[in-house]
This record gives C-alpha cells, structure tokens and sequence, in this order.
C-alpha cells in the first residue's frame, strides 16, 4: 500500500508553510477507532446473509429491521473472529463478555439502539509494533476490541452534496444493518499522519491475514475515525477533536494533516479548541465541525437484555489460538529463513497474504525462491496493481507463472522475452508455451539450424573472421549481431556464442 | 370448575359455551358433539351478544377462525392432534402473522406484523382456533387496563369496575366465557392481578419457561408469556403448549419438566410460607379474610402453613418502577415513525418527525414511563438509580433463595384490593402501581407463581398467589389444584348480554 505518496495533495494540504517557529513547535497526539466488518456469512443477531452491493432491503427481516416482538441471537463465528482479531492484536480476552445497548436516534438504526459492548469488551491491552517504510519501529498500544453490529445505510436523494443537508428525502438501505463489526480502539500512541497510515496498513494487513474481513476502505469493510489533539512536548493532552469520514489510506492522511493544521491555526490566534466531532470532506481537503461536545449524545448505555452473557474459557481460546494463521511478524521472520530472502522482501511477502501465499506455491513449483520473489514481487505485483485486482483473480496463475519460469531456466526465453510473455499471458489467459509456439516467440537453440547460419556467416564475412582469430575478441559481437539479425533476436545467445568460437576457431589459433 | 357430560351442548345442539372450560372443549369435539365451526361459531356469537358490555377484544377474527375451523372439521377425528379446533384469545401484545397487533397503542394502529410470535406458532402447529386480540394497558404499562388507547375493558363481575390489567383483555375474556381460555403476558402481575380482579386462574412461569420471540417487549427482563384459564388443569394444559426453549430467544430454557396434569387433592408434607409484609396493612380487610380462609384450607388438606418474612420485597415497587422504565425507554425507541406504525401527518425535519409521532402515539402512561427510564439511564445518573435498583433486585432475589430454603410454596393475597372503578386510580399512578405490590417482586426474581380464584369480598373475586421455586411449575400447578377443588370458588361469572348499542 503506497496510498497517496506524491500525490499533489502533499504539497497543498491547508498551511504547511508553516507560519513561523511557533507552528513547528506542535506536537500532535492521535487516536484511531477502527472498525472491521467481518466477513462471516450471516449477520451479527439474525440469519440473513451479510451482502455488498445488492439490491436495496433484500437482505432483511424483522430481526434486523427492528420490528416489534423480535429478539437478537448471537452469530457464533463471529464471536470467533473477533477473539481472532483480539488474540493477534495481543489482547487479553474478557472470560465473561457481555453486550449493552447505545440508545439514539436515528433513521438507519432500526430499534433506535446498536447493541455494542460498553465496559465488558471482548478484549482489552493488546498492542501492534509497526513498521515504518524507513524500517524503525513503534508500539501502538490496543485499548479494546469489541464487537457490535452496523447500522443501514441513508441514502440522501436530491440536493448536490449527497449530504442530508438540502437533500428533498432520504432512503433507508437495511442489507447493511446488522453486519458484525469488531470495533479496535487504540491508545492515542501515534504522533503523525504518517505513523497514521502505516498503523492503519499494517493493521489492515493483519486483519485480512486472519480472514475475517474483507478490510476494504471504499467498500467500507474498514473504516476508521481519529481523535486528535495537539499540545507542546511534555504538557497534557490538549482537547481532542473527533475526526470521521476519512474512506480511504489517502484521506485518512490528509484529513489529519488538515485537522492537526486547524488546531495549530486556531491555539497560534490565541484561540480554543472546542471538543467536537468534525468532519473531513475530501472534496475541498478541509475539514468542518459535525457538532460540539455539549450537543453530543448522552447513549443511556445499559446491559443488553435480551443477550446471555459471553463466557470464553481458556479452553475456547487456545482453540482460537491455535487455529490462528501464521501472523505477519511471524511469516516474515520465517521467509528470510526459509527462502534466504532478503528482509525487505520477506516483508513485502509476509504483509501481503495472498502475495505470499503465491509466492511460497511458486518457489515450491519452480525451487527457485529468488527468481520467484523477483517475480512476485515485480511483475506479477506491478500488473495486479495497476489491473486493480485481487492476486487470486490473477490469469497467471502460479502453474502458469512456474511454466513460464520453466521456459527461462531451459533457455527457451530469455528474461527479456519472458516479460513479454507474462504480458501477453495476463492479456490473454493463456499458458507460456502456447503463446511462445504461437507467436514463434522462442529462442533457437536448435543447434543444427544455428550452425548452419554461422557456417555461412562465417564463410560470407572472411575479414571479420580473420581478425577474430588474430586475437580481436570484439569482433565475436558482429557475428553475434549477425545471427541475431538473422533469426529476429530468437537465437539462444549462449548456444550462438558456443558455437561461434567453434566455427572461428579460437582467437590467435 | 370442570363440565362432564357435555352439560355445554343444550339439546338442539347448539352449543352453550358459558360453562365450558378449553378441556371441555376437547372432549367435545373429540366425541363429534360439536364440530370445531360449531364450537367456534358459539363464541363468536357469544362475542356478538355479550362483549358489547365488557370490551375484551380489541378485533374479531370471526372469517379467519371459521376457516381456519373448517380445516380442522376436514381432517378425520381420529387423525387430529389433542387440541386441535379449541379456540383461544390472544392478548394484543402477541404479534400474529397477518393479524393487526396494536398492543392497544395508538403508535402501532394498522401494524400487521410479518411473522408469528413463537408461542403463537407452537399453537398455530396445535390447530387452536385464535378468535381474536384482546385489550390491554398500552405497551402492557398498567394494572387496569384502562390504559388502552381505544378502549375501556369492564369488570366481567361488576361493569362499574376494571378487570385490572395489564392483561385485562384476556382475564375478561376468559371470566365472560368469550374463549374458554387466553394468553397474557406479566411483566410485574399483569397475568395475575387481573386472574385475580377476574376470578379466573392465571399464571406466570418461571422467567426462560417459555419464549418471548414476537411478544412486543416492554420489560425484557421481566416479561413472561402465560395462560389465563377456568382452572388449574386449563393452565398446566396451555403451559405445556407454549413453553420450551427457543433458539430465538437466548433467554428461553423451556421447563426442566412438562407441567402434565395435575391431579393432586392434598397438600401433604408440603410447607407454605405466608408472606408477612404482605398481610396486615398492606391488604384490605375483605381481601385478608378470603386470604385467611385459603390459610386454613392449606392446613385442612394437611400443609403447614408458617410466616415468613422477605424485608426486601417492601423495596419491589421502588426497584420495578426504575428497571422496568428503563427497558421500556429502549424497547420503545422502535417506535419511531421510519418503518411501521404511525408517522405524523406533517413535519419539517427529522427531529419533528420524531417527536411529533412519538407524541401522537403513545399515551400519557407509556409517555410517563418512557421519561422515568430515560432519566434513571442517563449519564450521571445511571449508578443512583439502574445500578441501585439491579442491587436491590439482587437482594430480592436472595430473600426468596433464603426462603425457598424453608418452604416449599409461598404464598400471599394476589392484589391487595378487590377490583376497583372505573376511573379511581387514574389520577393517581401510585395508588395504580401499588395494584401490583405482591406481584412484582416475583418477576423481579423470575419466579413462577400462579393466581387462583380464592373468594368473594363484597361479591368481588379475591386471588390466591401461590409463588414456587423456579422451574417448580409442575409441583405448583399440583398444589394449586389441590385448594381449588377444596375452595371450589363458581368461576363463571354473572355477565349479561350486552343490550345493543
């Protein structure tokens, strides 16, 4: 993920020229609430199924629309995923886990309340070391995780903003009300936009490596919030401001960057900053206030009563414990054992679960794990990015990708050659060998046809044959030159080299 | 009360059901007396005739029983399940796939619910006919039924006089042989002061017995679903229809044991504890001296009979009338104008649209306890008044452990008064919540306990409460019909034909 490096924004974001020594003296102190829509197969309290982009309310029920008389039942796998989420993020799980209820109103909140977890969560006092792309380390302390289901989703018809404001009506979209969330709350442990996103990244990273959740951020799978306050190094906390709607690594970036700006504006003019929700709007980069802290919601949370209480014995969780996969840390360190690779590129590897997973089936089919790597991590990776796709939508696949490798090792292609065909693979899904026999791509190393031509061009050009042999080892590239001219750069350049010397005779014989 | 020689069938045959109780009913149409149309049809003429003058139901589904009969009459005698084609009435907090469900609110007029509340599935499956929703107190918030945003259920016995509620619907019902039984729900005695009011029997089960999967929630940790019936074996009958555990509802257990019928006639080696902060001032005079008599009537059939004290059921009242809200101001917030119900005609933004249909469509009781609940969980106030509460809940519980350490009943007037008039305690909330003294703090304890016709106090019935350990619903429905065939109480009440208005 290299979300916004170089992007205009970097330079533009709100009053980064800075206004004198005063600015630069700002530290800024943030928070992330992160929330994970788990990818389980029913929803968190009923059976429908949980669903992206279908048809508005079709995946619904009185359950999850809040009609009178209905009751919640616990989705079980998801209680496991978020004690996954729990466990790799080091937390300690809660024996007895129960949920209450947040009371407000709101029209994508079918009983006016989200069942949520208050002071019983799931999880509590994990961290997550982090990696900076400089390859320096911090520690982002967990506060909690715990679970709770979504809302529906509003849709704001009429107006231009697609805000409620100036909006003629409002739809309501329930096939999103009631996905399991587990909400991460961290300790306000991470001091720029930067550490920002490459907790976030990593965070993401995680997740998906756990496979509970597709942690998509324009699909809204992961969505994240910050709490943001700046002070002078050494001093309290200052008052933190509630940032949201930050849909993206990029956004999250700049909306910090612009609400860090905000707080250093208004404490270097002398004024305060009021404890607030704020939002970021990533049309003009800025950010606005949502509502002030007296306005906010008292949430009257209060036990759910309709829900037992969660007991996870120490039994459940070495159960959940052990069946974790492999976590990033863990695979990264185990990579550059295993394969000899360089720490970077274990990390890539380990980072990415899919990248990973493809690459260790391919340095199996292929035994070469450096080549492999290199690949992976350079074409392969280069195209499923710039494609936009998933690494297992990929057509070259690993079987394919090993055939083409294969084709390299026996000297069929060279590396030149070979990223040809990884184009025309992935342009036409077809296999290396069919496209080289196709396109009569593949190198001559046929040596009978080879020595033919060399026969002749020895035989056409006796000058430049007799200074070979004088010792004028250079002229061995004319030849070279020549043949390859011949068979349209299809011969093997090693077989022409051999079989050059042979024909020339050797230099100064 | 039971009927043989199917004394309900006049000679004719057309059917009087005023006698019957719902086992009668059974027999009847499993000998062929009556065909279930025959049988349904006779209460729905009586409903015609006499619920002009006591306002049970809130609708008559008079096409939807008769069909539903009829299919009941195809299936040969033989190939028929016990209970098949007896009718029922369903309180209105119950919610019916198809069948308008108001809870007597004018917030939900016109709501027909998409699904079938458990226990009203676990019936439909049985073939009980349901002949239509009875009235209640709004939301189930009330002790008389008065609360009601449509109308006014008269006292069966006296129609001067309120059948208490919040079950109120059903308990007249039942008393004016308008079903030969109904379901209730009790969230703090709303099964039971009403049986008691009604002088019918009423039960509430042990909180979990039976699920409460579609009944629209007031207290969730309170409410309980149960039968009001003519007697004690109508109870255990309808108890064993509707409970088990539910996987939609994680609360429900079901019963450690089927209820089966109870057939006991003495009360041998059993101990009862009287309840002392329950006798004395607590009850008027009339009330304690049917309450004595049912004393001795425990002694003659060779119980034991001792007071026993529970200081913490004096703080009952206090600790309902914060948890209860407090659920209630949750479980009501659904009310909101977005999805079901009613939505005010006219508002400019959303918050008006909320406050507008929210205001138009609760009444003044649920009004009231929506704001008390809402208070006692707001932020600063939580601990004083919820957690207080929950901790004086906790030592309710503790003084009944402690007492069903002794005894193997409890027992206590149902209501501390007969039934009341119309419009006396209206004005009054606290003299109305104080209907439910002896009642609460069973389910703050999620006990089971039943009110059986115990006497008459100046031509009033006078309840009986008999309070069992949880899941002793089995051992209780056998005590219980033992004093009822001792006390032999005439539960059919005088009710006449309503003149036509």
């Amino acid at each position: 993920m290299s979300a916004g490096a170089g992007l205009p924004h970097d330079v533009a974001a709100p009053g980064v020229d800075g206004a004198g020594s005063g600015r630069e003296s700002w530290e800024s102190v943030i928070g992330l609430e992160i929330h994970v829509q788990l990818s389980t197969k029913t929803k968190m309290f009923c059976g429908c199924d949980v669903t992206f982009g279908q048809p508005p309310n079709t995946h619904v029920c009185p359950v999850c629309l809040g009609h009178p008389g209905v009751l919640p039942v616990t989705n079980e796998k998801a209680v496991e995923y978020a004690t996954r989420v729990a466990l790799a993020l080091d937390c300690r799980i809660s024996e007895r886990t129960i949920f209450h209820r947040k009371n407000y109103f709101y029209p994508d909140l079918p009983k006016a309340y989200q069942i949520s977890q208050y002071d019983l969560p799931l999880g509590v006092g994990g961290h997550l070391d982090v990696e900076l792309e400089d390859g320096s380390h911090f520690t982002v302390g967990i506060t909690r995780v715990h679970m709770e289901e979504d809302a529906g989703k509003l849709i704001h018809a009429g107006g231009s903003s697609g805000r409620i404001d100036g909006a003629d009506y409002s739809l309501v979209d329930f096939n999103r009300g009631g996905t399991p969330l587990v909400e991460i709350v961290t300790e306000p442990d991470i001091s720029t936009p930067d550490q920002a996103r490459a907790f976030l990244t990593q965070l993401r990273n995680l997740v998906e490596q756990l496979g509970v959740s597709d942690v998509n951020m324009e699909e809204g799978s992961l969505r994240c919030d910050a709490n943001v306050s700046i002070r002078h190094p050494g001093d309290p906390f200052g008052t933190k401001t509630e940032l949201k709607n930050m849909n993206s690594f990029r956004f999250l970036h700049r909306g910090l960057e612009a609400e860090i700006e905000r707080q250093i504006d208004l404490l270097e003019t002398g004024e305060r900053v009021v404890q607030a929700t704020v939002h970021f709007d990533p049309a003009t980069g800025t950010v606005s206030m949502l509502r002030s802290k007296e306005e906010a919601h008292d949430y009257r949370y209060f036990p759910e009563p309709d829900l037992t209480p969660i007991e996870l014995d120490e039994a459940y969780v070495q159960k959940v414990r052990a069946a974790l996969p492999e976590l990033p840390v863990a695979r990264k360190e185990r990579l550059a054992r295993q394969y000899g690779l360089p720490p970077k590129d274990a990390g890539s590897l380990a980072n990415n679960r899919p990248l990973g997973d493809y690459f260790e089936a391919l340095a199996a089919a292929t035994g070469d794990p450096r080549v492999s790597a290199n690949w992976v991590l350079g074409d392969l990776s280069a195209y499923v990015n710039a494609a936009g796709i998933e690494v297992a939508d990929c057509p070259v696949t690993v079987e394919r990708l090993a055939g083409l490798l294969g084709l390299i090792a026996d000297g069929t292609l060279s590396g030149k050659m070979a990223k040809d065909v990884f184009e025309a693979m992935a342009a036409t899904g077809k296999d290396a060998k069919s496209l080289v026999a196709e396109k009569g791509l593949g190198q001559i190393s046929d040596t009978g046809e080879l020595e033919g031509i060399i026969i002749r061009l020895v035989e056409e050009n006796p000058g430049p044959a007799e200074e070979f042999r004088q010792g004028k080892d250079r002229v061995l590239g004319f030849f070279v030159g020549q043949v390859m001219k011949e068979t349209r750069g299809q011969a093997n350049p090693q077989v022409v080299n051999e079989l050059l010397r042979k024909h020339l005779g050797a230099p100064g014989g | 009360m039971s009927c043989t020689d199917h004394e309900g069938v006049t000679a004719g045959g057309a059917v009087d059901v005023t006698f019957l109780t719902a086992h009668d009913c059974r027999a009847l149409l499993a000998d062929g007396s009556v065909s279930a149309v025959e049988l349904t049809q006779a209460y729905l003429d009586r409903i015609a005739v006499v619920d002009g003058g006591v306002h049970a139901y809130l609708s008559v589904d008079a096409a939807g029983a008769l069909a539903a009969a009829a299919a009941v009459d195809a299936k040969p005698r033989g190939g028929r399940k016990p209970w098949e084609g007896v009718p029922i009435g369903l309180k209105d907090v119950l919610c019916v796939k198809g069948m308008e469900t108001t809870c007597a609110s004018r917030i939900l007029k016109g709501y027909v619910p998409p699904y079938d509340a458990t226990v009203i599935a676990k019936l439909r499956d049985e073939g009980l006919i349901f002949l239509g929703k009875l009235n209640m107190d709004e939301f189930a918030m009330g002790s008389s039924t008065e609360n009601s945003a449509f109308q006014v259920t008269r006292n069966p016995w006296d129609t001067d006089r309120v059948p208490g509620g919040s079950s109120g619907g059903s308990a007249a019902c039942v008393a004016a042989s308008l079903a030969p039984w109904a379901l209730g729900t009790d969230t703090g005695g709303s099964i039971r002061q009403p049986a008691s009011l009604c002088g019918v029997v009423g039960m509430k089960p042990t909180y979990g017995a039976v699920s409460r999967y579609g009944l629209i929630a007031f207290a969730s940790s309170l409410d309980q679903v149960g039968p009001l019936t003519r007697d004690v074996r109508d109870a255990a009958a309808l108890l064993d229809l509707i409970a088990g555990r539910d996987p939609r509802d994680c609360t429900s257990t079901g019963l450690t044991e089927p209820a089966g019928v109870p057939g006991r006639d003495d009360l041998e080696g059993l101990r009862f504890g009287v309840i002392k902060e329950y006798i004395g001032s607590a009850c008027e005079p009339g009330v304690l001296e049917i309450f004595d008599a049912a004393v001795d009537a425990v002694g003659a059939l060779g119980g034991v009979c001792e007071e026993v004290s529970l200081p913490s059921v004096v703080r009952g009242i206090a600790a309902y009338y914060i948890i209860a809200p407090s659920e209630a101001s949750s479980n009501l917030a659904r009310f909101d104008g977005v999805r079901y119900g009613h939505r005010t005609a006219q508002s400019e933004d959303l918050y008006e649209m909320y406050v507008r249909t929210r205001s138009e469509g609760f009444g003044d009781e649920v009004k009231r306890r929506i704001m008390i609940g809402t208070y006692a969980l707001s932020a600063g106030y939580y601990d004083a008044y919820y957690g207080q509460a929950q901790r004086t809940r906790t030592l309710i519980i503790k003084d009944f452990e402690k007492a069903f350490s002794r005894f193997d009943y409890l027992i206590s007037p149902t209501s501390p008064t007969v039934a009341f008039k119309v419009g006396e305690r209206m004005a009054d909330p606290l003299a109305m919540y104080f209907s439910d003294l002896c009642t609460i703090p069973v389910n703050l304890a999620a006990l089971p306990a039943l009110s059986i016709p115990a006497g008459f106090s100046g031509g009033l019935p006078v309840g009986l409460q008999i309070i069992g350990p949880h899941y002793g619903e089995r051992g209780l429905l056998g005590a219980a019909h033992a004093l009822e065939q001792r006390l032999a109480v005439d539960v059919v009440a005088p009710v006449q034909p309503a003149v036509a208005s």
